[in-house]
C-alpha cells in the first residue's frame, strides 16, 4: 500500500524579521539576528518550511536583584551590580544571542529609578556588547510610559525590540518606536482575542505589522504552560492561515515565569533531586515545551537552562 | 475515519425492502452516517459489509495496552495534531532502562532508583511507568533471567528490548503473565516475534528505517494475526525523528493510513540526564506514545512529567485546586487572610506571590468552578454569598482572631456587600498579585 502524500494548503507564513543594526545599517551592533518565517507547524512538512533558528535572549537586569533564589543568583553574583559586566558576561560565556535589559529598577515599588539611569544603563549595555538587544520595560504603566520613549531614543538606529505595549497602554511606546525605527513587543495575558486586538491597535497608528513580535505571556511548566502553548500554537496556525493580524514570531518570558515556582527553587525538596540541576532543569523544559509551540525568541536567566536549550536547538536546527 | 452516507449505501443489499423501518437503503445509509440507525437493523447486509464498515467506524490510531493490573498502560487512540482541537488521550509513558548485564546488587539498586522515581503533583501520582530491560547481553538467558527479577521487584509495566527471536521468546516465557511489550520486530524477524507475540497475547514493537519500510513492516505483522502494534522509526538525526513523528501522526489521522494507524514509541539513548529530559520533553509534546529514557535522576524526571501532565491535560477543563483554606508558611492568629478563586492558574500565582512576601498567611480558595477572578465575579459565581459561604464552610474564624479579610483588587465593588454579609473588615488588595508583596509587607501591618 503505497504511503499516501500530504498536501498542505497554508496559504500564509511567519514574518521573517531581523533584530540589530550594524554600522552600515546606522547602528553599531557587531551581528543581526533574524527570526521567524516559519512556513508550517513545528516539525511540519520538511527541514525547509521551519522558521529561522529560534533565538535565546539572556535577561540582564538594570538594578541587581534583590529576590533571585540562590542557585540562580550565584552564576551571576560577581556582576549583579554591573549590567555591563553582566551582559558581556551572558554573551560571552553563557552564549546569549540577544540582551534582555529588564528595567525592574525603575518600577515605583521597586528601586523607583529615573529615566537618565535607564538611559545609561541602555548605553553602557550598548557599548559592552556587540548582539541586538530586547528593551523590556517594568510593567508598571506610568512609569513605562515616562522612562521606556527615553530609552528607545538612546538606542536610536540600533533596530532594538523594545516593549511592551497592551491593550490599555500602547500609545506612548507605539509612536516612540515608530519614530527610532525599533521593532515593538504586543502583550496580551494569555487570551488570543485581545492579542489581536493590541496588533490592531498599534497597526491602527501606523505601526507596520512586519514589525511586531508578540508575547501571548507564558506560564511556567506545572504553572499554566498549557495556556501559553496552545495559545502559540493557534497563533501560528493563524499565521498559516493567512491572518496578517497573528503572523508575527512570538517571544517567551521564561527565566522570570520559571524562577518563581517552588519546584525550581525548593532547596529542601527530599525525592526532588538537588536544586543546583532542578532549577535550571525547569527552566529548560519550560522552554523546551514552549519551542515545541513555535516561540522564536526565549528569554531565560540559568547559564545551565541556556546550556541545554541550545544542545536541544543546535540539534534541530543547524 | 467515518464513512459518508454514500460510501455505506454502496455496501448495503441495495433492495429497499423497508424492513429496517426506511423506505429505501439509500435513507437507511444516511441514517447509519449520522449514527442514528444501527447496522443490525438490516437483517439482509453481507458479512464482508459488515466487516468493511466496523473497521470504518474503528479509531485512525489504534489504542494499545501492556502491562497488568494496577500498571496496566494505555498508549494511542489520539485524535487530534493539537491539543487545542480537542485533547491528547494517552499520555506519553516514560519508560526506564535496565541492561541484561546488570546483575546482584547493581541490579537490585537499579531497579530500586527507577521504582523510586514516582512524585505526587497537585494531587495526582506521576511517575516513571515501565522499565525497559535491553538485552545488552544478546544472552537468551541473562535477558529471561534480568526481564524475571525486573517482574518480581517492580509493579512497573515491562518492555522487553532485543532484536532476538531467542532471546524475546526465552524472556516471554518468564513475563507473559505481566502481559510485556515486545522491541522489536523488524523486517527480518517480523514473523516470528509476531508469532510470539500472538501466542502470548502481548503487543508488538515494529522497527525499520523508513515509513515506507514501517508500512509494509506493520502489514506484515497484521496479516500474521497480531493487531497491536506499536511504531518504533529508527532516524539518524533527533530531527530526522521528530519530523517523521509529526508525519506519521497527520498520516494515521489525517489520511487513515492504517499501517500508520498505531502509537509509537521512541529510544533516547544518549545524553546527559537533562538532554535526556529535553529530548524527551519534546517527544512527549510532539507524538511520541512511549519515550524510553536512561536517566533515573529525580530533577530530570519531576520537569519531564510535569511537562506530560500540563500537555496531556485537558483545554476544555480548567485545572482546579481544591477548594479550602491553604496556610503559606507557618500562619498564626494574626496572620493575613485571603481569598482567591479555585482555577489553579490563578490560585497558583497568588501562592507564588504569597510565598515571595515571606508572610505566613492564609488563602482561602473559593468554589468558582474553576474560573478566574474577574471571569467568577462576571458569571455570579463570585459574590459576598459564595464568599461568605466558603468562610463559614472552612471555618476562618477559628483560624484567626482579627477580623479583616483582604479581597482582590478587581472584585473591589463587592466590598460593602461583603462587609454586611461577614461583619468582616474588607481590605482591598491589589489588582495584580505580584504587588502582594509589597501590599502585605506596607498596608497590612
Amino acid at each position: 500500500m503505497p504511503v499516501p502524500e500530504i498536501v498542505e494548503s497554508f496559504t500564509g507564513q511567519v514574518n521573517r524579521i531581523t533584530l540589530g543594526a550594524t554600522k552600515e545599517q546606522g547602528g553599531s551592533r557587531s551581528s543581526t539576528i533574524t527570526i521567524g518565517g516559519a512556513k508550517n507547524v513545528v516539525y511540519g512538512g520538511s527541514v525547509d518550511d521551519a522558521s529561522e533558528r529560534p533565538v535565546i535572549a539572556i535577561d540582564v537586569i538594570d538594578t541587581a536583584p534583590e529576590d533571585w533564589p540562590e542557585p540562580l543568583f550565584e552564576p551571576y553574583k560577581d556582576v549583579a551590580a554591573s549590567p555591563t559586566d553582566w551582559a558581556k558576561k551572558a554573551v560571552d560565556e553563557f552564549g546569549a544571542d540577544l540582551i534582555c535589559i529588564k528595567f525592574d529598577g525603575i518600577h515605583p515599588d521597586k528601586a523607583d529609578k529615573d529615566a537618565a539611569h535607564a538611559v545609561k544603563v541602555t548605553d553602557d549595555v550598548l557599548k559592552a556588547v556587540g548582539v541586538p538587544l530586547v528593551l523590556w520595560g517594568s510593567g508598571n504603566d506610568e512609569k513605562d510610559n515616562q522612562v521606556m520613549p527615553k530609552v528607545s531614543e538612546a538606542a536610536k538606529g540600533e533596530n532594538c525590540l523594545i516593549g511592551t505595549v497592551t491593550e490599555d497602554n500602547y500609545k506612548s511606546l507605539t509612536a516612540i518606536a515608530l519614530a527610532d525605527n525599533h521593532h515593538l513587543i504586543t502583550h496580551a495575558p494569555l487570551d488570543i482575542n485581545i492579542a489581536k486586538q493590541v496588533n490592531i491597535l498599534v497597526s491602527d497608528m501606523g505601526f507596520p505589522l512586519e514589525k511586531i513580535v508578540t508575547f501571548q505571556a507564558t506560564g511556567a511548566l506545572g504553572y499554566g504552560i498549557e495556556y501559553a502553548y496552545s495559545i502559540q500554537e493557534r497563533q501560528r496556525l493563524a499565521a498559516l492561515g493567512g491572518d496578517k493580524m497573528m503572523s508575527m514570531p512570538m517571544i517567551c518570558d521564561v527565566g522570570y515565569e520559571s524562577w518563581r515556582v517552588k519546584e525550581a527553587k525548593l532547596a529542601d525538596a527530599p525525592g526532588w533531586g538537588p536544586v543546583e540541576d532542578r532549577g535550571p532543569m525547569w527552566e529548560a523544559t519550560t522552554a523546551i515545551c514552549l519551542l515545541q509551540a513555535g516561540a522564536d525568541i526565549i528569554r531565560m536567566r540559568h547559564p545551565k537552562a541556556v546550556a541545554v536549550v541550545k544542545n536541544f536547538i543546535d540539534k534541530l536546527w543547524s | 475515519m467515518a464513512l459518508t452516507g454514500l460510501e455505506i449505501f454502496k455496501l448495503l443489499p441495495k433492495t429497499n425492502c423497508k424492513k429496517c423501518g426506511m423506505p429505501t437503503c439509500l435513507a437507511f445509509a444516511m441514517q447509519l452516517a449520522q449514527k442514528r440507525a444501527k447496522l443490525e437493523d438490516c437483517p439482509d447486509v453481507s458479512e464482508d459489509s459488515k466487516q468493511a464498515l466496523a473497521a470504518a467506524a474503528a479509531p485512525p490510531m489504534r489504542k494499545v495496552t501492556f502491562g497488568t493490573a494496577d500498571n496496566q498502560l494505555s498508549i494511542g487512540q489520539e485524535t487530534v495534531l493539537f491539543r487545542h482541537e480537542e485533547k491528547f488521550y494517552s499520555p506519553t509513558v516514560v519508560a526506564v532502562t535496565v541492561s541484561d548485564k546488570l546483575t546482584g546488587q547493581d541490579l537490585k539498586n537499579r531497579i530500586e532508583a527507577i521504582n523510586s522515581l514516582q512524585f505526587e503533583r497537585v494531587g495526582t501520582q506521576i511517575g516513571a511507568g515501565a522499565i525497559a530491560v535491553i538485552n545488552d547481553s544478546t544472552d537468551p538467558a541473562a535477558f529471561a533471567s534480568v526481564a524475571e527479577m525486573v517482574k518480581q521487584s517492580s509493579n512497573l509495566a515491562l518492555i522487553l528490548v532485543s532484536d532476538s527471536p531467542d532471546a524475546i521468546f526465552a524472556a516471554v516465557d518468564k513475563t507473559k503473565d505481566s502481559v510485556p511489550l515486545l522491541a522489536a520486530a523488524t523486517a527480518d524477524t517480523a514473523e516470528t516475534m509476531a508469532k510470539i507475540a500472538k501466542e502470548n497475547n502481548c503487543p508488538l514493537v515494529a522497527r525499520a528505517e523508513s515509513i515506507e519500510s514501517l508500512s509494509e513492516l506493520t502489514e506484515k505483522i497484521k496479516s500474521q494475526g497480531a493487531e497491536d502494534i506499536v511504531l518504533c522509526l529508527h532516524a539518524e538525526s533527533l530531527r530526522d525523528k521528530l519530523y517523521n513523528l509529526t508525519r506519521m501522526r497527520v498520516l494515521s489521522l489525517k489520511k487513515v493510513f492504517r499501517p500508520l494507524g498505531y502509537p509509537t514509541i521512541s529510544f533516547i539513548a544518549d545524553g546527559d540526564p537533562s538532554q535526556q529530559a529535553a529530548i524527551a520533553t519534546s517527544l512527549i509534546c510532539k507524538y511520541s506514545g512511549i519515550v524510553v529514557v536512561d536517566t533515573v535522576e529525580p530533577y530530570a524526571f519531576l520537569p519531564m512529567l510535569t511537562a506530560r501532565m500540563n500537555i496531556f491535560s485537558d483545554p476544555q477543563k480548567p485545572v482546579q485546586v481544591e477548594p479550602k483554606v491553604y496556610p503559606i508558611g507557618e500562619p498564626d492568629e494574626n496572620s493575613p487572610m485571603m481569598f482567591t478563586t479555585n482555577f489553579s492558574l490563578t490560585y497558583y500565582t497568588v501562592e507564588s506571590d504569597v510565598e515571595a512576601s515571606r508572610i505566613p498567611s492564609y488563602i482561602l480558595v473559593v468554589d468558582t468552578e474553576g474560573t478566574s477572578v474577574l471571569t467568577a465575579y462576571s458569571g455570579d459565581k463570585l459574590n459576598e454569598k459564595t464568599v461568605a459561604d466558603a468562610m463559614a464552610k472552612h471555618n476562618v474564624e477559628s483560624l484567626v482572631k482579627h477580623r479583616r479579610l483582604i479581597i482582590p483588587g478587581y472584585v473591589a465593588v463587592m466590598s460593602g456587600k461583603l462587609e454586611e454579609a461577614t461583619n468582616w473588615e474588607i481590605m482591598v488588595g491589589p489588582r495584580e498579585c505580584s504587588m502582594l508583596p509589597k501590599y502585605l509587607k506596607e498596608v497590612w501591618k
